[in-house]
């Protein structure tokens, strides 16, 4: 099903959610950076910015027209609302003479994530697999997944750190979404809709409408073949797996340790990062105990110490643990690739290291010895 | 009351704000004391119990010969030695006359500087005696403080992240600070305070001292391409954790 939106029905998206009771979360601008959070109408939407993106560095400017979508991902991913930053697992107390083990009680609001990029709706499958396609789910993602909506927006102007076009996520959503938007500024300024599930339907059937031309798509392919032009290939992933693993040892590592941080930004930026510490703490009368879980990261030396001490001591082991993970042994763990293209590490690291310079690098020598 | 754990609480040279977390553990403070006997604690009551000392806290660095004798002592009559805060773990702000003369500040200061008996250096216990654990903290953090208060009676391992401010920043979404343009000391400070100051947009101070593997010659370079000054490099990292070794190397890269 598919249909042409004027810009004012995105207001109509709103309000039919909102009356459905879904909590509808979208990107907003807040602390000069465009960012996830509730939104009551869709005028809190980043109406006519954009922002400016290189390594280390995001500005936000004005555009000079009124697009609602007129910018790539900021510095949160929908990670937050799925894979939440801290979670109670468990509480436990005493009780005559035992204990009684109580389960986080499901509060998850239903939430509609309403702007959703195709390299976002491509992290989301890949934290699918993760987290809830095997045998163990994770029942706090499962819940908060089974209560989420999806309204993707396909990109027409993707930032300088956007590399999906590599990583073949975007520009364009394929599946994964109830609704896809794609926004076309040429013209009259309207957005052509497609629903990708029977609810996506069902809301697109409430909004104020006209039927989709065939100039209407044609557009709308213009917009994201565009952005896919513009972005080129940066990130050669064809070899990518044994260029990484035929490399184990290489001097790169040690130039990128001089760099690195261990700050974790990269990957508590990162919307596919899965990684996360688990901590007991109990009260004072030693009578109720809980467990939670908080987002941690692959950089730091804590994460991988254990009895005996740290097995990833140096930077170079970190910066090489993670890379590899990404974009080579993930897919052999999991059968998904690891890295979207999204960008956010690259934008977010506070000293600019870009992962696909950091390829580059490594292929280079690889060029020149064979 | 005779099996409960002694806690004795002991000051140095320091501004007694961290002592004070301990009071201001409203909620906690009364569980806690429930459970332990207070041995020594001049900021709280006048009780004292002899040593040893099950658990002996431990404020502010070392700055007298006095000092150096007593936390001897200390370290002799205690079972387990926690240092809390700046001045106990890096030799706090004070430590800024290691790198000037202190005879020269004590006759602008005082009347009579002859009857001052100080040493030359502010240093950290853990340049005297063997300490069992550093909460790290100008001041320290509450919740890192009942934690490990919490960890001692109860036997467990205290919750001390020893990782970067940056991971309690992303966990409260801030957005960064240090990428929208303002220098930040979060990548090479430890957690613990929750990332506060880049909640309200400044970039971190680094109260909370060192982190685990910290590169500062790194992020250093980055903080001059942004346009820091070579003073502004050197002040940021000698303040309140000066003398802890990370940042004292760092700042006299860049001058003094
Ligand atoms: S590795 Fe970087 S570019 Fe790839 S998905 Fe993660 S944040 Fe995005
Ligand atoms: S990486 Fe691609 S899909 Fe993601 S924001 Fe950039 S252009 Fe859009
Ligand atoms: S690559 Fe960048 S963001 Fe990631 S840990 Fe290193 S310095 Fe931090
Ligand atoms: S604002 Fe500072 S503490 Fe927060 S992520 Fe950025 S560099 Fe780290």
């Amino acid at each position: 099903m598919r249909a042409v939106l004027a810009p004012e029905a995105l207001e109509a998206i709103v309000e039919v959610l909102r009356r459905r009771d879904w909590r509808v979360v979208a990107p907003t601008v807040r602390d000069k950076a465009i960012v996830y959070g509730e939104i009551a109408s869709a005028a809190e939407l980043p109406v006519g910015w954009k922002d400016v993106q290189a390594p280390g560095s995001y500005r936000l400017e004005r555009r000079g027209d009124e697009a609602r979508f007129g910018y790539a991902v900021g510095p949160q991913s929908w990670k937050r609302e799925l894979l939440a930053p801290s979670v109670r697992l468990l509480q436990i107390e005493r009780a005559n003479g035992s204990f009684k083990v109580a389960k986080k009680a499901a509060e998850t609001a239903r939430t509609a994530f309403f702007g959703v990029r195709p390299c976002e709706v491509a992290a989301i499958k890949i934290q699918d697999r993760v987290l809830i396609g095997g045998p163990y789910a994770d029942e706090d993602y499962l819940e908060r997944r089974k209560n989420s909506f999806i309204i993707a927006v396909n990109c027409g102007e993707p930032a300088e750190n956007c590399f999906c076009a590599s990583m073949g996520t975007g520009p364009k959503a394929e599946d994964g979404y109830d609704l896809v938007l794609t926004e076309i500024l040429d013209g009259s300024h309207r957005f052509l809709a497609e629903a990708g599930t029977d609810e996506g339907a069902e809301l697109l059937a409430e909004l104020p409408q006209q039927p989709a031309e065939e100039a209407d798509t044609a557009a709308a392919e213009k917009v994201t073949d565009t952005a896919r032009e513009r972005m080129g290939i940066t990130l050669d992933r064809s070899d990518v797996h044994e260029l990484l693993l035929a490399n184990l040892e290489h001097e790169r590592y040690d130039d990128v340790a001089k760099r690195c941080l261990a700050c974790t930004n990269c990957t508590l930026a990162c919307p596919t990062c899965f990684c996360t510490t688990v901590d007991d703490a109990n009260d004072l009368s030693g009578g109720a105990g809980e467990r939670i879980r908080e987002w941690d990261s692959c950089f730091t030396a804590q994460y991988s110490e254990m009895h005996g001490g740290g097995t990833r001591r140096s930077l170079q082991s970190r910066y090489r643990q993670w890379l590899i993970h990404k974009l080579a042994t993930w897919n052999d763990q999991f059968d998904t690739q690891g890295c979207v293209g999204c960008g956010r590490c690259i934008t977010w690291c506070p000293v600019g290291i870009d992962i696909r310079e950091e390829v580059v690098a490594i292929r280079v020598t690889q060029e020149a010895k064979s | 009351m005779a099996d409960l754990p002694t806690i004795a609480i002991w000051k140095f040279s320091s501004c007694d704000g961290c002592q004070l977390t301990l009071l201001d553990c409203e909620d906690e403070l009364l569980g806690i004391l429930g459970r332990v006997q207070i041995a020594y604690f001049p900021e709280a009551t006048r009780a004292e119990i002899e040593g040893p000392w099950d658990v002996s806290l431990v404020e502010g660095s070392v700055t007298t010969p006095e000092e150096a004798e007593r936390i001897k002592e200390i370290r002799e009559k205690s079972g387990l030695v926690v240092a809390i805060g700046a001045c106990a773990t890096a030799g706090g702000i004070q430590a800024l006359r290691n790198w000037a003369n202190v005879k020269e500040f004590a006759s602008i200061v005082y009347a009579h500087p002859e009857y001052l008996e100080t040493l030359e250096t502010s240093t950290p216990h853990s340049d005297h005696i063997d300490i069992d654990l550093e909460l790290q903290g100008c001041p320290i953090s509450k919740a890192q403080l009942v934690d490990a208060l919490l960890a001692v009676l109860s036997g467990r391992r205290p919750n001390v992240p020893t990782s970067a401010v940056c991971v309690e920043c992303k966990r409260r979404q801030t957005p960064c600070v240090q990428v929208l343009g303002t220098p930040c000391l979060g990548p090479v400070t430890q957690a613990g305070c929750g990332a506060i100051c880049p909640s309200f947009a400044r970039g971190c101070y680094g109260c909370f001292g060192p982190k685990e593997t910290p590169n500062t010659v790194s992020l250093a370079k980055r903080w001059s391409e942004m346009g820091a000054s070579e003073d502004q490099l050197l002040r940021a990292f000698r303040t309140f954790n000066g003398y802890k070794p990370a940042f004292r190397e760092e700042s006299a890269r860049h001058g003094g």
